[in-house]
């Protein structure tokens, strides 16, 4: 794991007429880690990520990656840089099987002329891909050709997973990834989220979920009335202290320590 | 889960073989018409089911099958202008083996090929109502002269009128229809002037339709108010030109025309709605066209030409020198 | 198989004999129904008339489905999109009539059949425009150009029907023989076309991106399918496939006519549908709405060759329309 951020924040302010939302928000990952940002509703947990993945644009700040400035213009700007998003209400074509959902947008074609002349998708091969894709996460799955309907909650969750981890080259983010799940099935997305981590890309996870945080988040971003009011690591802090933070409970500057020392 | 899969394909089986069902019940339970012993099929394409002259029409060639003992498949296409229908009801015609075909245009070059293919075949192709163009593309047709049938019409309007200047509003039915043209010019002779006289106050498309025809007269009412003789392309369309020159209080000094002879119509005339309706005859039409198909494949000659059905104006007003039946007359011989 | 394609599921089938399996795939996969429903329409028809099962009946039912069978192509990829196209038919005549007016004024006929074609192109753009760019919903675009085409037609025709005379404008209707059953060129051409669009839906990243889209718009754009640019050339290809279908019309019967194919937009709609396509978009093939035409085309023919009373076609087709869109119910409701 690198001590150099793959993607950095600084003073990320935004507003939508007179209502601040965000108010010179810092924020950081680096890559192998899972870096959650809590908060309550209203904290900016969402315009946060929006503005990473360059679905907003910040009225100011700046965003760099890997060290230099990056500025994008739209989620594909983002995903261009090897920044994929997991939304929260599930991206698949339900009708669709699991190999297509994967590569939904970014279909490979046939080598030769084809590919080239007669558009032709290149079947077999993207089943092959989607399978090891799936292998390579440890994520069990019927035979690949499925539609993604015939699937679980979870194991749907796992397929818009997979597909933002098998595209990102820096960083995934997810947007409450297990809000609609039960417990069994969010055990798998927990794992799958430990499986794309040790492949060593960055991970920004939102989750109201605090055990869910507790149980797979290398450090902890919490937010609240648009501020970072702590950077803190399950180690470092107890859920009670954090929910306390979270909803004001406890003052900010109380329980708030230097990020330097919240280093997993 | 499983069993709710069990129960929601059970019922998906349950809808699959209600589908299939249903034609099976179709074909064993309603019998077929009966086939007669010496196996003479007549065809029979009329422009639409909806309309009543058409339907009268129908019933005519089926009676009068029946009496001969032939057999007789009536199709009919699905709305004004639907050729690709009666194009598709001549071939499957041919298909089933008919001696001869009966068939009301729905425009009169729309069906040529098919009834071109059904002559080859050496099937005797008959028009009925409206003739096709040319005429010689079938055997033989049997319809009214509808210009014949528009004179007359003008020539009462022009009787009923006197000696007032006339104003005259049209009520036409689809511009460019064959029936329509004849109708239209025939009017214009019989009243005596010609197309473009400034006798003419206005015209009307109304697709024969009674809500058309009312909104028609409406309009032209306002921007005329000085009209005073009506031209209907039929009774629905004077109708509702009725409904409107009754809420204009015009209803008593303006004469309303109108051609077709449904007896919907002949009422109107009855009730004084219509001052006068000219009728025609498809009953006519359609049991001169299956004597001569039966006639023909019982090793008569085949038939040929055209042959006016007739034409006859009926009213409870007449004027000396027309000639003209009353309503009760007109009740006893109208269709529909 | 022609079709079936990515869009059907094969659902994981938990501890069954091979008969339930079969029958439950059968249920679940609307195609199948549709391809039962219509080798048991054959069936009945082939054991009650010995003039169904003839190969000049075949190929005559197929010249019968050609120019529905062609507007269902376009009307396939436009509910694929979760849209509906009622102006398909509307479109079609404006093709011929524009055709057939050049032609008349004396152009050569290949330029004018490709202006017709690219005019027809250019009415599916701006309803592919009003759709992606103003988001209205697609039945109130098609509902609303549907009635301009219609009057810009009238307007161009004059209301009037006439024949096309010329030999490349009504080439589609020319046949070869295969054996003792005439196939026309419209049908080889129909052919092609079902292949062609069937391969754009199966094999290429534009079908699985329409079938996306109609399934999960806001998946689609978030995985950065260019839904608008997908949308545009949605309606541009079928409006360009109506085109086609004019010229294919002009084959089958050579007369312009303003007042025809008033009922294809529904009879297309219900062909898809019965071909298992579901009216939500995103679910469905091509060989579905394929079958759905045959299944039209062989309960007209075989009921006209049983003497059956038409209506009962009507009424067949209305249950058939209401027993597929149950059954893609059922199992959506399962699914989701």
């Amino acid at each position: 794991m690198s001590d150099l951020p793959v993607l950095e924040a600084r003073g990320i302010t935004k507003s939508y007429g007179h209502v601040a939302v965000l108010h010179g928000v810092d924020f950081e990952v680096r890559a192998g880690e899972v870096m959650a940002i809590v908060g309550d509703n209203g904290a900016g947990k969402s315009t946060m990520i929006k503005t990473l993945c360059g679905a907003v644009q910040p009225d100011a700040g700046e965003i760099l990656l890997d060290g230099a400035p990056v500025r994008f213009a739209t989620p594909l700007d983002a995903r261009a840089s090897g920044i994929e998003t997991v939304y929260q209400d599930l991206a698949v074509a339900p009708a669709l099987d699991i190999a297509s959902n994967l590569f939904l947008g970014r279909e490979l074609r046939r080598a030769g002329p084809l590919g080239r002349v007669f558009r032709m998708l290149d079947k077999p091969r993207m089943r092959a891909e989607a399978q090891r894709h799936m292998d390579e996460l440890r994520f069990r799955l019927p035979a690949i050709t499925n539609a993604v309907e015939a699937l679980s909650g979870g194991q749907r969750q796992g397929v818009a997973v997979a597909r933002a981890a098998a595209f990102a080259r820096r960083l995934v983010i997810m947007d409450e990834p297990t809000a609609a799940l039960g417990v069994r099935e969010t055990g798998q997305v927990l794992d799958l989220i430990r499986s794309v981590r040790d492949r060593g890309l960055a991970i920004v996870l939102i989750s109201h979920n605090m055990p869910n945080v507790f149980e797979v988040a290398d450090r902890i971003h919490v937010m609240r009335l648009g501020r970072r009011v702590m950077l803190t690591s399950p180690k470092q802090s107890s859920m009670a202290d954090i929910v306390g933070l979270m909803t004001g409970a406890i003052p900010a500057h109380a329980g708030a320590s230097q990020p330097e020392e919240a280093r997993p | 889960m499983s069993r709710t899969i069990e129960t929601t394909s059970r019922r998906g089986w349950l809808a699959l073989a209600l589908i299939a069902a249903l034609p099976t019940s179709l074909a064993t339970g309603l019998a077929s018409p009966a086939r007669s012993a010496d196996g003479i099929l007549v065809g029979l394409v009329t422009k639409t089911e909806v309309n009543p002259y058409f339907v009268s029409l129908r019933r005519a060639a089926e009676a009068e099958a029946r009496a001969r003992g032939v057999r007789l498949i009536a199709r009919a296409g699905k709305f004004d202008g639907d050729n690709e229908g009666q194009v598709a009801a001549i071939e499957t015609l041919i298909s089933a083996g008919a001696r001869g075909i009966l068939i009301t245009p729905n425009n009169s070059t729309g069906p040529l090929g098919a009834i071109a293919k059904a002559r080859k075949a050496g099937i005797v192709v008959i028009a009925l109502d409206t003739a096709t163009d040319p005429a010689d593309a079938v055997d033989a047709t049997y319809a009214t002269d509808n210009f014949q049938a528009g004179v007359k019409q003008g020539r009462y309007a022009r009787h009923a009128l006197g000696s007032k200047a006339p104003h005259l509003a049209m009520l036409d039915g689809t511009p460019g229809g064959t029936v329509d043209t004849f109708r239209h010019n025939g009017f214009l002779q019989g009243f005596g002037i010609k197309e473009g006289d400034p006798a003419v106050a206005g015209k009307q498309i109304t697709n024969g339709a009674q809500d058309k025809g009312q909104t028609g007269m409406e309009n032209l009412l306002s921007a005329h108010p000085d009209i005073n003789v009506v031209y209907t392309i039929n009774e629905p369309a004077a109708e509702g030109a009725y409904a409107a020159l009754r809420a204009a209080g015009r209803e008593h000094d303006v004469v309303l025309t109108s051609i077709d002879g449904g007896c919907l119509g002949v009422k109107y005339v009855k009730r004084g709605a219509i001052a006068a309706t000219v009728m025609q005859f498809p009953a006519k039409m359609a049991k001169a066209g299956v004597d001569a198909v039966v006639d023909f494949a019982k090793g008569g000659s085949k038939p040929s030409g055209l042959h006016d059905t007739g034409s006859a104006t009926i009213t409870d007003h007449p004027f000396p020198g027309l000639d003209q039946h009353d309503t009760a007359w007109g009740l006893t011989k109208c269709w529909g | 198989m022609l079709g079936v394609g990515e869009a059907t599921s094969t659902v994981a089938t938990p501890r069954t004999g091979v008969g339930t399996r079969l029958l439950r795939q059968l249920a679940l996969n609307p195609v199948a129904g549709s391809l039962f429903t219509l080798l048991l329409f054959c069936a009945i028809f082939s054991a009650t008339t010995h003039t169904f099962l003839t190969p000049n009946n075949l190929s005559l039912i197929v010249q019968q489905s050609v120019i529905v069978g062609a507007l269902a192509v376009g009307e396939t990829l436009v509910i694929l999109s979760a849209g509906i196209d009622l102006a398909n038919g509307a479109i079609c005549v404006l093709g011929t009539i524009v055709a057939g007016k050049l032609v008349d004024a004396g152009y050569p006929a290949l330029p004018c059949l490709l202006a017709a074609v690219a005019l027809c192109t250019a009415v599916g753009a701006v309803a592919g425009l009003l759709v992606s760019r103003l988001r209205l919903p697609p039945f109130i675009v098609t509902l609303g150009l549907l009635g301009i085409v219609t009057a810009a037609t009238r307007l161009i025709s004059q209301g009037g029907a006439f024949p096309v005379m010329d030999d490349l404008l009504a080439w589609s209707g020319n046949s070869l023989r295969i054996g003792s059953a005439p196939i026309t060129y419209g049908t080889i051409i129909l052919a092609g076309l079902y292949l062609l669009v069937w391969y754009m839906l199966t094999q290429t990243a534009w079908g699985t991106q329409v079938y996306a889209l109609g399934n999960n718009p806001e998946a689609a754009r978030l995985v950065g399918i260019p839904v608008r640019r997908r949308l545009l050339s949605i309606y541009s290809l079928a409006a360009l496939i109506y085109g086609v279908a004019a010229w294919l019309a002009l084959g089958r019967i050579p007369n312009a006519d303003p007042n025809a194919l008033q009922t294809a937009n529904l009879d297309s709609i219900t062909a898809v549908v019965i071909g298992g396509t579901s009216l939500f978009g995103g679910r469905g093939s091509l060989f579905g709405t394929l079958i759905g035409t045959l299944i039209v085309g062989v309960l007209r023919n075989g009921l006209t060759l049983e003497g059956i009373d038409p209506l009962w076609q009507d009424l067949v087709t209305g249950i058939l329309v209401i027993a597929a869109v149950a059954l893609d119910q059922l199992t959506r409701r399962r699914r989701t």
